[in-house]
């Protein structure tokens, strides 16, 4: 089932106030293609939620449309809107059973007993919990009410699934199992999916598509890799990858981009401020480099090393750039190593504003 | 643990309590199985030195008192009415002040009022109501006032036959204004069931305010959550309201239903508000009498033996009913 947002938007009133209003979700517009993954990434607070919510129904848009395939579902109640929700502590019903729990959704469709079985039995044996289904919530781990959960929003067999940071409560090692499993299931089931997060490398890990949001504005859509190589501006840079980008003031002049006063390379654009952002994997060791930064320490990690640096003009208090751990590093007497960088991990956004991405005139060349 | 040598420290705090206790609850208690078991005690007698038997002379005693059935019949018979409907009701308003947004406080004082009024106070309130002042029979073709006759019936003698009365309480002016004949609810010569009905009503409605409060106290505490997700899975309300509210609050609802039924078994106070206290309508005191109302009867009467072995026996009744009340919960009950 493709879903389409239209300019869908979520006021809410502030308390106290009534003439001011939180904007959750500004003007969503956005297109799901049937049967994908997409996940929707932002920190916390930036109304990913509130439109899981009103995709599901539970709450109104205060304006705009969605749409499920062709049918204009904004008016719909939750029930008639075939959607499955995982909720992010999955509300999983305390007092009834796993096999209960899963089959409440099919016994308020009024299925017929034998289908209502044979329908809880598939399910479980694909969330792999057929073993489960006599137990109490209470007396499960938390990946397996995870699992429970996705079952009963799946039971039903919903146009539409969507998990609402189903893996935040889980610890490291069973998230990075259970969202393998998640993408299993989907793929499984090909059951069109919104699958929200805060944590970037989950949503890159697992998604056809991320939507990259900011305090209820959507930033950047597209494949995860392409919004990694290519973010149209500087919060999305920083928001995706690990570690982070370094981001660094500097200036463009005569068609040169500066780091303070390092001369980093020809950049055709306006003279002007700007804020450059350096991938940790975009330094390279070389005296004929224009980046001098101050060296700190080395981490070795098995392949790669972690160089630890500071520069004058660096936006954090360190910088980290990661390299071959063959490449010996040696600064020089006061103990400054020179850098040069690649030019598809170098990314200039304005100095004002929504820190949009500038590109060069002539396209980067030299 | 308290160190022991603060030890006599935390005692000299419990004292007043302790002492209190000791005298006025737990002594009683004794003294109550105590005097339950001395055949025929009076207390005027025992002073003086009077030896008594021991036995279960005084149980017989109650269980051949001539009244006994009637009051037991009469507790029963409130508790099991009263009980199931006051908390179903409670119910039902719990919810209902909990899914309204506008007046919710409003109406939560509204509810609450008769918990802090005093009940015999309502008792005679409810006794104006159901009242009717004045009440006579007439021969409906010799009658020659301006009153209106209603419930007329042919007697023996094959005269019509009806009833006047000088003024109608609220409720039967209700009745008569909704073109139904007025009931003789509590006035002489009532019926058991008119009367059972009154004390039912008023019972509830006293009984209504503290088990909202409770179950109110419970549905705001339980998770929203759960209701969004029951209507992710298309529950209807009823549906919402059998699979997902009352399972999540039968914990105060058991609560609810067991000190509800303690409570019916010692239902005393509202009879008297409404009745008196003869425990009946003018012409049959002690028609509604209760299990309490019996054991101040035989006190009053200086029968200590009698209303100590009354005392017990009701006791054994509640105990019983509330373990039977306990097991039920525990078969039922989702903590
Ligand atoms: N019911 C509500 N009333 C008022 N403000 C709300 C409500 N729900 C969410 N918000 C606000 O909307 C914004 C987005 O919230 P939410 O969608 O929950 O964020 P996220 O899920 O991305 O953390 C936040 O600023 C939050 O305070
Ligand atoms: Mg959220």
């Amino acid at each position: 089932m493709k879903v389409k947002l239209e300019k869908l938007t979520k006021r809410f009133p502030t308390r106290g106030n009534k003439n001011e209003e939180v904007i959750a979700v500004n003007e969503f517009d956005f297109e799901i293609p049937d049967g994908k993954l997409i996940g929707l990434l932002g920190p916390s607070g930036c109304g990913k939620s509130t439109t899981l919510f009103m995709l599901s129904g539970l709450q109104k848009p205060t304006s705009g449309k969605i749409f499920f395939g062709d049918d204009d579902v904004t008016g719909l109640a939750p029930e008639k809107r075939g959607v499955g929700l995982v909720f992010q502590n999955y509300a999983l019903y305390p007092h009834m059973t796993v096999k209960q729990n899963i089959m409440f959704p099919l016994q308020n469709m009024h299925l017929p007993k034998q289908e209502i079985i044979r329908r809880t039995e598939e399910v479980a044996q694909l969330v792999q919990i057929d073993e489960l289904l006599d137990r109490k919530p209470s007396e499960l781990s938390g990946g397996q009410q995870q699992r429970v959960a996705i079952a009963r929003a799946l039971v039903k067999q919903p146009r539409v699934l969507l998990l609402d940071e189903p893996l935040s409560n889980l610890d490291a090692r069973l998230r990075l199992q259970t969202r393998e499993e998640i993408r299993r299931i989907q793929r499984e089931t090909k059951v069109t999916t919104i699958f929200v997060t805060h944590d970037q490398e989950e949503a890159m890990s697992i998604s056809d598509l991320i939507v990259v949001m900011k305090k209820g504005v959507i930033q950047q859509i597209d494949e995860p890799q392409k919004v990694y190589d290519n973010p149209v501006n500087l919060f999305v840079s920083k928001f995706l990858g690990t570690p982070p980008i370094n981001v660094f003031k500097g200036k463009i002049e005569d068609n040169t981009l500066y780091i303070g006063e390092d001369k980093i390379m020809k950049f055709k654009a306006d003279d002007q401020e700007v804020f450059v952002g350096i991938r940790p994997e975009g330094f390279i060791v070389s005296p004929k480099g224009g980046l001098h930064c101050q060296l700190k320490n080395i981490e070795v990690m098995g392949r790669d090393s972690s160089i630890v640096s500071t520069h004058p003009s660096a936006d954090s208090p360190i910088i980290r750039s990661i390299i071959d751990s063959d490449l010996k590093v040696q600064p020089d007497e006061n103990g400054v190593v020179t850098f040069d960088v690649r030019k598809n991990k170098i990314f200039v956004f304005k100095a004002e504003g929504e820190n949009e991405r500038i590109y060069a005139e002539d396209g980067g060349k030299e | 643990m308290v160190d022991s040598k603060k030890g006599w420290k935390a005692w000299l705090y419990l004292a007043p309590a302790i002492v209190l206790l000791l005298i006025f609850t737990v002594w009683p208690i004794i003294n109550t199985v105590r005097i339950a078991f001395l055949e025929g005690y009076q207390p005027m007698e025992a002073i003086k030195g009077v030896q008594y038997n021991i036995g279960i002379g005084n149980f017989s005693d109650v269980i051949a008192y001539p009244k006994f059935l009637d009051v037991l019949k009469n507790t029963l018979l409130l508790t099991v009415l009263t009980v199931p409907i006051s908390c179903f009701l409670a119910l039902i308003i719990a919810v209902f002040l909990n899914s309204i947004v506008k007046f919710s406080k409003l109406f939560q004082t509204i509810y609450f009022l008769p918990y802090v009024t005093n009940s015999i106070a309502i008792g005679m309130v409810f006794s104006m109501m159901f009242n009717i002042v004045g009440h006579s029979s007439v021969n409906v073709a010799e009658y020659t006032g301006s009153l209106t006759i209603y419930n007329q019936f042919v007697n023996d003698a094959g005269q019509t036959m009806g009833y006047t009365a000088q003024s109608w309480g609220y409720i039967n002016s209700m009745l008569i204004a909704l073109g139904l004949n007025p009931i003789n609810w509590i006035n002489a010569g009532s019926s058991y069931t008119a009367n059972m009905a009154v004390m039912v009503i008023y019972i509830v409605w006293n009984a209504l305010p503290f088990k909202i409060l409770i179950l109110l106290g419970g549905l705001q505490s339980v998770n929203k959550q759960y209701y969004d997700a029951a209507k992710i899975d298309g529950a209807s309300r009823g549906r919402v309201f059998w699979r997902i509210t009352v399972p999540l609050l039968s914990p105060m609802i058991a609560y609810v239903v067991i000190t509800g039924f303690i409570g019916g078994f010692k239902e005393y106070s509202s009879i008297v508000g409404v009745f008196g206290d003869t425990m009946g309508p003018a012409g049959s005191a002690g028609k509604l009498n209760t299990m309490v109302g019996f054991i101040y009867d035989a006190m009053s009467g200086n029968r200590y033996g009698r209303a100590s072995a009354a005392a017990l026996i009701l006791f054994a009744i509640i105990m019983a009913v509330t373990l039977v009340n306990l097991y039920v919960s525990k078969k039922r009950v989702h903590y």
